[in-house]
């Protein structure tokens, strides 16, 4: 297999890394996650995209001699000599339930829903957790003015981790706050698309029944053709190709 | 301080003294016959002994990769005898898998009466939906139109798409936008509420929404959220993947049998029927190939599906890309978008050579950086060994301007600038990867399968794509198909007469595979890849 493959290493070069702390020697090059895997862990908890998007991996560590507390995604942390690590892959956190199509996009809304948000000490404790670099203290500052479009604004990259609640001396569930401010910015306060109220309109009349009814029937020769015929809409950034 | 060990800076002081004659260079384009030739010779699909056709059940002689053939042949996890007596749980519909399929299939499923119990391997969305940035195609502006977006979409397929599958995503895009804005997803817009779209792959119209560079988790996590919040109807159980469907006597659906991945123990949840959105199978890793996939993505659902006698198709082609990331090993695999050669970065050998065109078709560029190294020899080799070539990304500045790439390609940077490079001094190391399975189960435009009471939605289904997917058309799929199959799954379930369950499917299945003496030594789905040491 190309990927995923343990490093070739001399046992010299091995460094001892401390797993819920249990010491194991493992390659100075490997992320936290593949350290545990070398170790001999098949992960099940604590693992998800492995590519920084999905927040399964929340990991607390310290360094032998530091007494400086640090956090990190498995996946995309480099393991140093005598680290100290814990995984925290499920944490209780405070989520209410609510019905998006029955509410207003108010600082009321926010506070009736998470009357937490007030609580906030703005320690910025939250913000040092983050992984994505999300000043979390900033859009809590947001919220407690209820400014709901600056919170979503400053959540989006939140990849809803969990480690600001882990660090909240105010009990907060910050991500989880952060979402309710995203959806009710993407619902109500978004300005709306006209072109695409037209195109739904459009689709509901009929108006496009018959065009691909009649490129459904034709024979792949045709089809091809009409392919090769199609008028492309100049751009002026480059193309994209993905996902 | 450069992030590359000694040995590849040396190849990278070669890129660099290139670099000022290559921006005057173009690399020509390859012929019809010297695509052919390098297809033909180095794409892993067209490697005839990496692929072989599967030997038992209702598509015998499909041709698909032998490691997905090896567990698609594989045994079950239980017995015929297992008990289904007293189901751990009873529902009208039972969703497998947590991704962006599963959860808008569970909310349709939900809105139009039913019950809901959703299953989901690890967390609910840990999920490829949750890492696509690219965005999502929908044919709404004034210039274009459902029609023009089905052209596009059957002439990336290589015309083998399902009309009538096309069909139904190109109708449904547009709602599906309004419907991801009502439950408060943030695209891209102008201040005016005009929807930002841009060019995709194989787009004659620029149709690609997007949120960010986050578009599938800005996706995610709103369906997500969504589910959680009709807690009353729907029940979502995490680290329990299905690893056997249930029939009933009747041939008809009856629900599946999970498995809790921390106790082991499996236990049956009946429902009256099944939606599959189990999604791909990188996490396969197809003659080694790294992957852009999540740690679950196992091919669960076509093993499963086909077991009870689903037909598959399309599995013979699996969409690499030519620019996954080679180096540093933290993101092996992780994808390097396709911008990066449209601001006109050129992939280069080791001596600093430009080798291939830069925007060949996505197969054919692929196949070429394989080339380059395999045969050549002329590829990087890292310190664990894994080969690639040079994106000699910093020639976007000089064409470009200065700061071009930071406003670009923000979430690259960031990708690559946690481990010390910074491309806009230095290339990136780069090496196709496993992307996308275009193939799985045969779909039916209103989500269901040969199966009564099985339905399909996402990536695990087969006949959408055609042989070769088109950006955007992903997260689009997942969405379409996810509300069809959710639909069709609780109007179903209200009127199906359950028969007994039973798991005699399993029973004809062994003997199948005895009577046709194929053994491939597995259990499967295999749930989750081993990367655990072997001492």
């Amino acid at each position: 297999m190309e990927t995923e493959k343990q490093s070739e290493v001399t046992e010299a070069d091995l460094i001892p890394v401390y797993i819920m702390g249990k010491r194991y020697m493992v390659p100075p090059t490997l992320t936290i996650m593949k350290a545990m895997e070398y170790a001999g862990y098949k992960l099940v908890r604590g693992c998800g995209c492995r590519g920084g998007f999905c927040g399964a991996c929340a990991t607390a560590y310290r360094i032998l001699g530091d007494p400086k507390l640090y956090f990190g995604l498995a996946c995309q942390t480099v393991v140093q000599p005598n680290m100290y690590l814990a995984q925290i892959p499920f944490f209780p956190a405070q989520r209410a339930t609510y019905d998006i199509t029955k509410l207003e996009p108010t600082a009321t809304t926010l506070f009736s829903i998470y009357p937490e948000v007030l609580r906030c000490l703005g320690c910025g404790a939250c913000t040092k957790a983050c992984p994505q670099e999300i000043d979390v203290r900033a859009y809590m500052a947001a919220g407690m003015k209820g400014d709901i479009a600056t919170m979503a604004d400053l959540s989006f990259d939140c990849i809803m981790c969990g480690l600001c609640a882990v660090r909240c001396p105010a009990e907060e569930a910050q991500y989880n706050i952060a979402i309710l401010a995203r959806r009710l910015y993407g619902r109500y306060l978004a300005p709306r698309s006209k072109h695409l109220e037209e195109r739904l309109e459009e689709i509901e009349a009929g108006e496009f029944d018959v065009a691909l009814a009649e490129l459904k029937r034709l024979s792949r020769e045709e089809l091809v053709a009409r392919y090769r015929a199609r008028d492309i809409e100049p751009t002026e950034g480059p193309r994209e190709e993905e996902d | 301080m450069s992030g590359y060990p000694p040995e590849m800076q040396e190849s990278i002081r070669l890129v660099e003294a290139t670099r000022l004659r290559r921006l005057k260079e173009t690399f020509p384009t390859m012929s019809l016959e010297e695509r052919e030739q390098v297809l033909n010779a180095f794409h892993p699909d067209y490697i005839k002994e990496k692929m072989r056709a599967i030997r038992v059940g209702v598509s015998k002689g499909q041709r698909m990769p032998v490691e997905l053939a090896d567990i698609v042949e594989g045994r079950p996890h239980i017995g015929p005898d297992f008990d289904l007596s007293e189901p751990f749980a009873e529902t009208d519909v039972l969703v497998i898998g947590g991704g962006g399929a599963g959860a808008s299939a569970a909310l349709l499923a939900q809105e139009n009466g039913a019950k809901v119990i959703l299953v989901t391997k690890l967390r609910f969305g840990d999920a490829n939906t949750m890492m696509a940035q690219g965005g999502i195609q929908a044919a709404d502006r004034p210039n274009d139109s459902p029609a023009i977006h089905y052209l596009d979409v059957m002439g990336g397929g290589h015309f083998t798409n399902v009309p009538e599958l096309v069909e139904a995503l190109v109708m449904d895009a547009p709602f599906v936008i309004k419907w991801l804005e009502d439950l408060g997803m943030m695209f891209d817009k102008e201040p005016d509420g005009t929807m930002v779209e841009r060019h995709g792959g194989g787009t004659s119209r620029m149709r690609m929404h997007s949120a960010r560079d986050y578009s599938g988790a800005e996706i995610m996590r709103t369906l997500r959220d969504e589910v959680r919040n009709r807690e009353e109807d729907i029940t979502v159980i995490e680290f329990s993947p299905a690893v056997e469907l249930v029939l009933d006597d009747k041939g008809q659906i009856a629900g599946a049998v999970v498995m809790n991945l921390e106790t082991g123990v499996y236990s049956y949840i009946k429902a009256k029927a099944v939606i599959l959105a189990t999604g791909g199978g990188g996490r396969l890793h197809y003659q080694g190939f790294p992957t852009t996939n999540h740690y679950g993505a196992t091919a669960d659902g076509v093993v499963m599906a086909y077991r009870v006698g689903a037909p598959l198709g399309y599995l013979e082609s699996m969409q690499y890309h030519p620019t996954g990331a080679a180096f540093p090993e933290q993101i092996v695999g992780l994808l390097v978008t396709e911008k990066v050669r449209g601001l006109g970065a050129q992939p280069v050998n080791k001596y600093g050579e430009q080798f291939v065109y830069p925007l060949e078709p996505r197969d054919v560029e692929a196949a070429a950086f394989i080339r380059e190294c395999k045969e050549r020899g002329n590829g990087i080799i890292t310190p664990t060994g894994q080969p690639g070539v040079w994106l000699d990304s910093p020639m976007i500045e000089i064409i470009q301007g200065p700061g071009t790439i930071k406003k670009n390609l923000p979430a690259m940077v960031r990708q690559f600038g946690r481990f010390g490079i910074d491309i806009t001094q230095e290339p990136m190391l780069v090496y196709p990867t496993l992307h996308y399975q275009n193939g799985g189960v045969r779909l039916r435009a209103d989500g269901s399968t040969e199966i009564p009471g099985l339905f399909i939605a996402g990536e695990v289904s087969g006949g959408v794509h055609g042989h070769n997917r088109l950006m955007g058309n992903s997260l689009l799929e997942i969405t379409v198909f996810g509300r069809r199959s959710g639909r069709s799954a609780a109007a179903y379930a209200q009127q199906v007469k359950p028969g007994k369950p039973t798991l005699a499917h399993i029973e004809a299945w062994n003997r199948e595979l005895e009577e046709a003496g194929v053994d491939t030594g597995v259990i499967s789905p295999i749930l989750l890849p081993d990367y655990t040491r072997r001492v």
